[in-house]
């Protein structure tokens, strides 16, 4: 025999499941958290535990990243670009093709080398067992880290010698898949379309400026700006090459960006030996 | 009390997982039928504001004689509405019941189709007809399980073959050519998209009784209950308010 509370509740529970996949974009509450909360994060040898970071994030992250870990922190008004939404599980430096879930050990990278031109500073204070622990806290909070596993990592060739063969062919990439569209043709992020780029909220996002400075958001290494357009930086404009630019090319590429940064490099001084002039875009396809 | 709401939950995804393998017997068990109609839009259509492209040469030159303009609305002759997706909103059957792979091309910096209909879990192309460098940006929700990505289709490049896990409706933009924009419509079952003219045809039907939405961007719905016959094709007209 079944009570009319019973019916009720019962009907109640199948709309609730069947709503489920139609609610957009949901906030997640402390509850779904909760189910979460043995997440761990594995990075070399290290075990992080979500529960162990949570007085860590009380204080050093909640500020800006939110009480549910959705970048709502009662800083996000005062802070552009605007902090991570954990929820989504979507990240801007991964070793992953786009569209997946990044490995521990990127984010375990991000929180220690922090991200340039944003509020988020280098946690370099935290050990690593803490930062470990952090990284299994942000994954606690979105429900994609128990339905999908991190992509696998893009595969980097060796970095070959700098020639420069190498760094004219790096500009002959350049123009071809045409990253001046957003970056300009100096690299000094006033391409045709830099004006109205916006990020995955709508949000206007700015190209990354090449001159005027600044480390690459995703880390200075020559591997990590190869890692940047062959997994692209999802949530943002920038899409990833993998599937149009070869992986000797990639490096060709590397080397010829270094020369559009203000920074100095052997490829740097090697592009002004060569006399190296910047593409033009208005040159038919191939006589960039 | 915690105890009893979890087996309500319980009983209730029993219910509906049963109701699922009933229906979808019922329907798998018969012939074929179709669904057919017209789509019309009611009223003046609303002007299609033109796009400025002199940001890129190329896709502005590509529209010489034909300027571009907004695809909200587009209305053939007698009112009929093109790119309306109509699907069975209460399909208990498979998922994939087509092995055909739609093509969505990026052409003089438009997407053709505008709209895009597909089943879960189907293959679809996503090809560039231009000489002028892409992104392909599609933002689904991540938290229905279809996860966003975004990949550059340089003049020349090869097909990019993809699918999607769950049922949505999925923007797709383009980032370097902000005017192009359009639709991934995800549905679980037979659809069809209407024509130039507002007529559709669902086809590989199976006798029975269902519901006919028809969507229109960005998410107007309508829906119609319809029966299906063997050899009798149902007839679901939709009408939609200019607004």
């Amino acid at each position: 025999m079944r009570t009319r509370l019973q019916t009720w509740s019962l009907l109640m529970s199948a709309t609730a499941v069947l709503a489920l996949p139609m609610t957009s974009f949901a906030q997640l509450t402390q509850a779904d958290f909760e189910t979460r909360i043995n997440m761990e994060s594995h990075i070399g040898n290290l075990t992080g535990h979500a529960k162990d970071a949570k007085a860590d994030y009380r204080r050093y992250c909640v500020s800006c990243h939110g009480d549910n870990g959705d970048g709502n922190g009662e800083s996000f008004p005062w802070v552009d670009p605007k902090p991570r939404d954990f929820q989504l599980g979507i990240f801007k430096c991964r070793s992953t093709p786009t569209g997946t879930l990044p490995t521990d050990q990127d984010l375990f990278d991000t929180i220690a080398r922090g991200l340039d031109r944003s509020n988020m500073p280098q946690w370099s204070t935290f050990t690593k067992q803490e930062r470990a622990d952090l990284v299994a806290w942000v994954k606690h909070f979105s429900p994609r880290w128990v339905n999908e596993k991190p992509g696998t990592p893009i595969t980097i060739p060796p970095e070959p010698e700098v020639t420069a063969e190498r760094i004219k062919a790096g500009r002959d990439v350049f123009a071809r898949v045409q990253c001046w569209k957003c970056h300009g043709v100096l690299g000094q992020a006033n391409g045709p379309s830099a004006a109205t780029l916006q990020d995955d909220l709508g949000r206007p996002i700015a190209a990354y400026n090449f001159t005027e400075g600044s480390r690459p958001k995703c880390g200075d290494t020559n591997r990590d700006i190869y890692r940047i357009f062959m997994t692209g930086l999802d949530g943002t404009p920038m899409p990833s090459f993998a599937d149009n630019i070869k992986p000797d090319e990639a490096w060709d590429l590397v080397f010829y960006l270094r020369t559009l940064m203000r920074q100095n490099s052997k490829e740097k001084s090697m592009a002004k030996q060569l006399g190296l002039k910047p593409v033009d875009p208005n040159a038919p396809a191939g006589q960039q | 009390m915690n105890r009893y709401h979890y087996s309500a939950v319980l009983s209730a995804l029993v219910l509906v997982g049963c109701a699922a393998l009933f229906l979808g017997q019922h329907v798998n068990a018969a012939g074929e039928g179709k669904i057919t109609g017209t789509v019309k839009l009611d009223g003046t259509a609303p002007h299609m504001k033109g796009i400025d492209m002199s940001k890129d040469p190329y896709c502005s030159k590509a529209h010489e004689s034909s300027p571009g303009h907004l695809e909200t609305y587009v209305v053939g002759a007698g009112g009929g509405l093109e790119n309306v997706v109509l699907y069975i909103s209460d399909w208990t059957g498979a998922a994939t019941t087509s092995t055909a792979i739609p093509i969505f091309d990026q052409k003089n910096c438009m997407y053709t189709p505008h709209v895009l209909a597909m089943d879960v879990g189907q293959t679809f192309k996503v090809v560039t007809s231009d000489a002028t460098t892409h992104n392909i940006h599609p933002l689904p929700n991540p938290m229905t399980g279809n996860i966003p990505w975004n990949q550059s289709q340089p003049p020349g490049a090869a097909p990019v073959e993809k699918s999607w896990k769950a049922v949505e409706v999925i923007p797709v933009k383009c980032n370097i050519h902000p005017w192009m924009n359009g639709w991934y419509v995800v549905v679980k079952g037979p659809y069809a998209t209407t024509d130039a003219n507002g007529n559709y045809t669902i086809e590989n039907v199976p006798p029975g009784s269902y519901t006919v939405t028809a969507w229109h961007e960005p998410d107007e719905k309508q829906t119609q209950k319809v029966t299906v016959a063997a050899g009798a094709p149902a007839k679901a007209d939709f009408t939609f308010k200019a607004k």
